[in-house]
């Protein structure tokens, strides 16, 4: 038996449950993880990379010195043609994934020449092209000390809103469907509330992968409190096991199909009048504009039965307490405003929202991306949802940060996806990413990468060199989570601590650390008063922030010592509120919107039959820089592009066969497994896997208003492909439950 | 409104809320009854009955983790059947299996005098480690068979239900349908199991190689080379 040097308690960094984890902690290693069993948002439940998806922060690839560009240090122009130069190998093969972190073009160096060519080259950008010529990515992963600090350097240091992260490409459409129908984008009420529902949707969400631990809840609620879950998703996820009922709707029909429960629910007259009158406007226009939503028409678009809608409907709307969880089915469609209104509508005609055990529930994915969007890492708006083209915002963000009145820009600034289309001559020209990874997570990465090559300066603050750090002239080597310290916000809004388990490794440093290091180097080169970046303990930046942004305004280090505080929490004494809406909505009333059918920007046709929706796995992160280099990649080391077996017999394609996915934008080739999870005409792929990135053929068509791109929806053919086509033919998923 | 109810444990007259057990109205009073199976998250079983009681005019001793404490019940949690009653379950766990990484269990046999070598002829329940994951490893013969594996992997915690009972009687063991390892079955590799063991005949693969005399460093390495694996 190994007895711990100590046990630290901090918070997981993978998804946005947020559970309590115990590191077991000897000689400076993590042995072992526990969670304790009164830990109240996970009750000592944890899923496996919670338990033991921590060995990345120990992986020979990590960097843990700084590296630079030889031609950097050698004074040279930059060399053309990136491409190249960064993602070739020696012998001038492409460089495949295992290996992108060859060191052979990268020189070691010492902090002090890394942060100073950085900053070398972000001023001169800066002084040459201005404010819109820089940008930056701020990290979900990251804490919110980490993000709130970076936000503030590029607004306060180059006068720049061109500030944002992965949350662009997640729930975008939720965040602004929410803003515009009440006012708030993060769940109403708390995950933990499901046990409270007697009945309640899913859809959108493969919560059993994506949140385990909210999936268990929900399981809880349906095995031992009697509610009835509604799963409606296009997948037969695991979810539909417990299922009272499952509407398998086509990817991209859900608006006719949560209209069309609007409209039974309307014309049945189960509707709630009395919060309707008292909590809603726009009531009477939305009522006409669902005329045409019958469910026989959202069952010609959908495919889901009429009678299952009906069913679903009268379900929810009976409900005593009912609630809607949703994840990115939702809103990575070009479409993903409406999407997400239409599921709000349901909320507003039956009055589910604001009480206890109700509400809409967008679950977050990462395990701080809602805190990073309260930190301000948004183009839109200050920390706080505080938007930046607003005189007396700005006013108090100048004041907090020491700047001239009038300095802070007041124009929004260029979303994720739009960064990188702005990086050509005469847009945007250094890029600073912190953990993100757009080369895996951007779609169509053909394009992506085309993008990338135009940066001028690129730097990347992480812990390994990714596919996109592959890009970048200067590297940073920054910490994990257990490396830090900090708080994280999950997506019920609880604040919960991160705290240092051991020492970084090697000459890596803490994300607020170098980020306060270059913002001096950068104010003195640039001769700017400081906004101050003197502090010692992220907990004084917490305080910063806070004494600004009022939900944050009483949280400090020593109340969230033990147990977490759900935010708004606007004084010292408040305890936090974990169920929003109660009085009202922020924007006063909640606003119905007419809605009409807009299919998918690409629909499928004889040339391109299958509709692609992507997704994610229980063992994997994203773009896998955390979970690839761990031992949850040896329990699922490849790629499969999941097909109905009535497809599957019509292609000639055998469970394992290889095969070649391809859409007008890319290819790529992968195991088939032949499976019932998906239905007929839809094919699903993870889009963790470098070596077959999914992304290289999804569609980057946006949604207008969220800007978010069309994930779950693009039209592909599949053709039998030879073993030695695939990326690593030796390598094959054998695990039972897949 | 939940009815109160009286009831003397170890001579102390009690008042206690009625549908509690006797272990959750003995501890409230600060009466330690030692239990091994029972575990605050997972439905009490009372397989190892470590924690009996005994109630005046009941024939046999009863298990204080599941039986209710009842009106006018008169209770005695160390009477000299009682010990005698743990000190022989206690024995009979040290002769047939590894208790080796179970120091509760030691101090319990510490603390009522239990000899480890009383049944010398016991046929001791050993069987090989099995690493059949990336996760963790299974040591069955530190193995008392509390349940508290297979309940957190089925609805107590995880619904998963990749683990359960295999064989009868003495040759009981936890063991996955057909037999098939680890990755074969419906397991989400939680860990829900490691979490719950209390005599390390679970243990998450790092603790175990780190025992096994591997540094860290060593181990670090383990996972960057692709597993070679045959296709079926």
């Amino acid at each position: 038996m190994i007895k711990p040097d100590r046990v630290v308690s901090t918070t997981c960094p993978y998804c946005g449950v947020g559970c309590n984890l115990m590191l077991h902690i000897k000689d400076d290693h993590i042995f072992k993880v526990t969670s304790p069993f009164d830990a109240p948002v996970n009750h000592g439940n944890l899923c496996v990379k919670g338990r033991f998806g921590y060995d990345y922060v120990y992986h020979p690839k990590r960097v843990t010195v700084p590296l630079v560009r030889r031609y950097l240090l050698e004074g040279k122009p930059k060399p053309k043609g990136r491409e190249q130069v960064f993602a070739v190998s020696k012998d001038g093969q492409p460089v495949e994934h295992s290996k992108i972190s060859n060191l052979w073009d990268w020189v070691e160096t010492d902090w002090d020449t890394a942060l100073d060519l950085v900053v070398d080259n972000l001023a001169r950008i800066y002084k040459r092209d201005g404010s819109d010529a820089m940008a930056v990515y701020c990290c979900a992963k990251a804490t919110n000390e980490d993000n709130y600090l970076l936000q503030k350097m590029f607004r306060a240091v180059f006068r720049t809103n061109n500030v944002d992260h992965c949350t662009r490409l997640c729930h975008a459409g939720s965040v602004v469907a929410l803003q515009q129908a009440v006012g708030s984008s993060a769940m109403s009420n708390t995950a933990g509330q499901v046990i409270q529902n007697d009945v309640f949707i899913v859809t959108g969400s493969n919560t059993s992968e994506n949140h385990p631990i909210i999936a268990l809840q929900m399981k809880e609620a349906v095995q031992k409190h009697g509610a009835k879950m509604i799963v409606v998703d296009p997948r037969r996820i695991d979810l539909v096991d417990m299922a009272e009922l499952w509407l398998p709707l086509k990817p991209g029909t859900n608006v006719p199909v949560f209209s069309a429960m609007a409209h039974v629910i309307v014309k049945e007259n189960l509707v709630n009048h009395e919060f309707i009158a008292n909590r809603t406007e726009g009531y009477g226009e939305f009522v006409e504009s669902l005329e045409k939503f019958t469910p026989e028409y959202a069952e010609e678009l959908s495919g889901v039965p009429a009678d299952d809608i009906r069913k679903a409907a009268r379900m929810y709307a009976g409900a005593k307490n009912g609630a809607i969880y949703w994840g990115m089915g939702i809103s990575q469609l070009s479409h993903g405003t409406a999407s997400a209104l239409a599921l709000i509508h349901l909320a507003f005609l039956t009055g589910h929202v604001g009480r206890e055990g109700t509400g809409l529930n967008p679950l977050r994915g990462q395990n701080n991306v809602q805190g990073a969007s309260d930190m301000g890492s948004m183009p839109f708006h200050y920390p706080g949802y505080m938007r930046v083209d607003n005189e007396e915002n700005a006013a108090k963000w100048e004041k907090a940060w020491n700047i001239e009145t009038g300095g802070l820009s007041r124009k929004l600034g260029l979303t994720t996806t739009e960064i990188l289309s702005h990086a050509h001559e005469g847009g945007i020209r250094a890029l600073y990413i912190m953990g993100e990874n757009p080369m895996m997570s951007e779609p169509n990465l053909n394009e992506t990468r085309k993008h990338m090559q135009q940066l001028e300066f690129l730097v990347s603050q992480d812990i390994f060199i990714n596919e996109s750090g592959a890009f970048a002239d200067v590297f940073l080597p920054a910490t994990p989570f257990s490396e830090k310290d900090g708080t994280f916000s999950n997506t019920d809004r609880r604040v919960q601590r991160v705290r240092a388990a051991h020492p970084p490794r090697g000459q890596a440093r803490p994300d607020w650390k170098i980020i306060c290091d270059l913002a001096k180097r950068l104010e003195s080169k640039l001769g700017l008063v400081s906004a101050y970046w003197d502090y010692s303990h992220p907990e004084e930046v917490l305080r910063e922030m806070g004494s600004v942004n009022s939900d944050y305004a009483g949280i400090t280090y020593k109340r969230i010592d033990k147990v977490g505080l759900i935010y708004p929490v606007p004084d010292m004494n408040h305890p936090g509120t974990p169920t929003l809406f109660t009085e009202s909505f922020p924007r006063g009333r909640g606003k119905f919107h007419t809605l009409d059918y807009v299919p998918v920007r690409e629909e499928v046709d004889d040339e391109y039959p299958f509709i692609l929706t992507t997704g994610r796995l229980l063992e994997h992160w994203h773009g896998g820089t955390m979970t690839r280099n761990s031992s949850l990649n040896e329990a699922y080391p490849e790629a499969r592009v999941e097909i109905h077996p009535a497809d599957a017999e019509i292609h000639g394609i055998r469970n394992g066969d290889p095969v070649k996915v391809q859409s007008r934008r890319g290819e790529i080739v992968v195991r088939a497994t032949v499976t019932e999870k998906t239905t007929i005409g839809v094919v699903f792929l993870p889009w963790h896997f470098a070596e077959a990135a999914a992304n290289l053929l999804t569609n980057d068509a946006l949604d207008p208003q969220a800007k978010i791109p069309e994930f779950k929806a693009c039209a592909v053919q599949i053709f039998p492909a030879r073993k030695r086509d695939l990326a690593h033919p030796e390598v094959v998923l054998d695990r039972g439950r897949y | 409104m939940t009815e109160t109810i009286h009831l003397t444990i170890d001579g102390h007259e009690i008042s206690a809320e009625q549908g509690k057990t006797l272990l959750e109205v003995a501890r409230e009073i600060g009466k330690d009854i030692p239990t091994i199976c029972f575990h605050e998250a997972t439905t009490a079983n009372a397989l190892c009955r470590i924690c009996v009681v005994e109630v005046e005019g009941q024939r046999v001793l009863q298990p204080a983790c599941v039986v209710k404490a009842g009106a006018g019940m008169k209770v005695q949690t160390r009477s000299e059947k009682v010990i005698r009653a743990r000190r022989t379950i206690l024995e009979m766990l040290a002769s047939t299996m590894d208790l080796s990484e179970a120091p509760e269990i030691q101090n319990m046999m510490y603390e009522y005098g239990a000899s480890s070598s009383r049944f010398p002829e016991a046929e001791r329940r050993e069987s090989e480690v099995i690493d059949d994951n990336p996760m963790y490893v299974r040591d069955y013969s530190k193995c008392l068979l509390c349940w508290r594996c297979v309940q957190v992997c089925a609805d107590d915690a995880q619904y998963t239900f990749a683990i359960s009972f295999d064989g009868r009687g003495f040759d009981t063991q936890i063991g996955t349908f057909f037999d098939k390892t680890i990755p074969e079955t419906s397991c989400v590799l939680c860990g829900q199991c490691v979490g719950v063991c209390p005599t390390g005949a679970l243990k998450p693969k790092r603790e175990f190689l780190l025992e096994k005399g591997m540094s860290a460093q060593e181990i670090n390495v383990l996972n960057t080379g692709r597993k070679q694996r045959k296709q079926r």
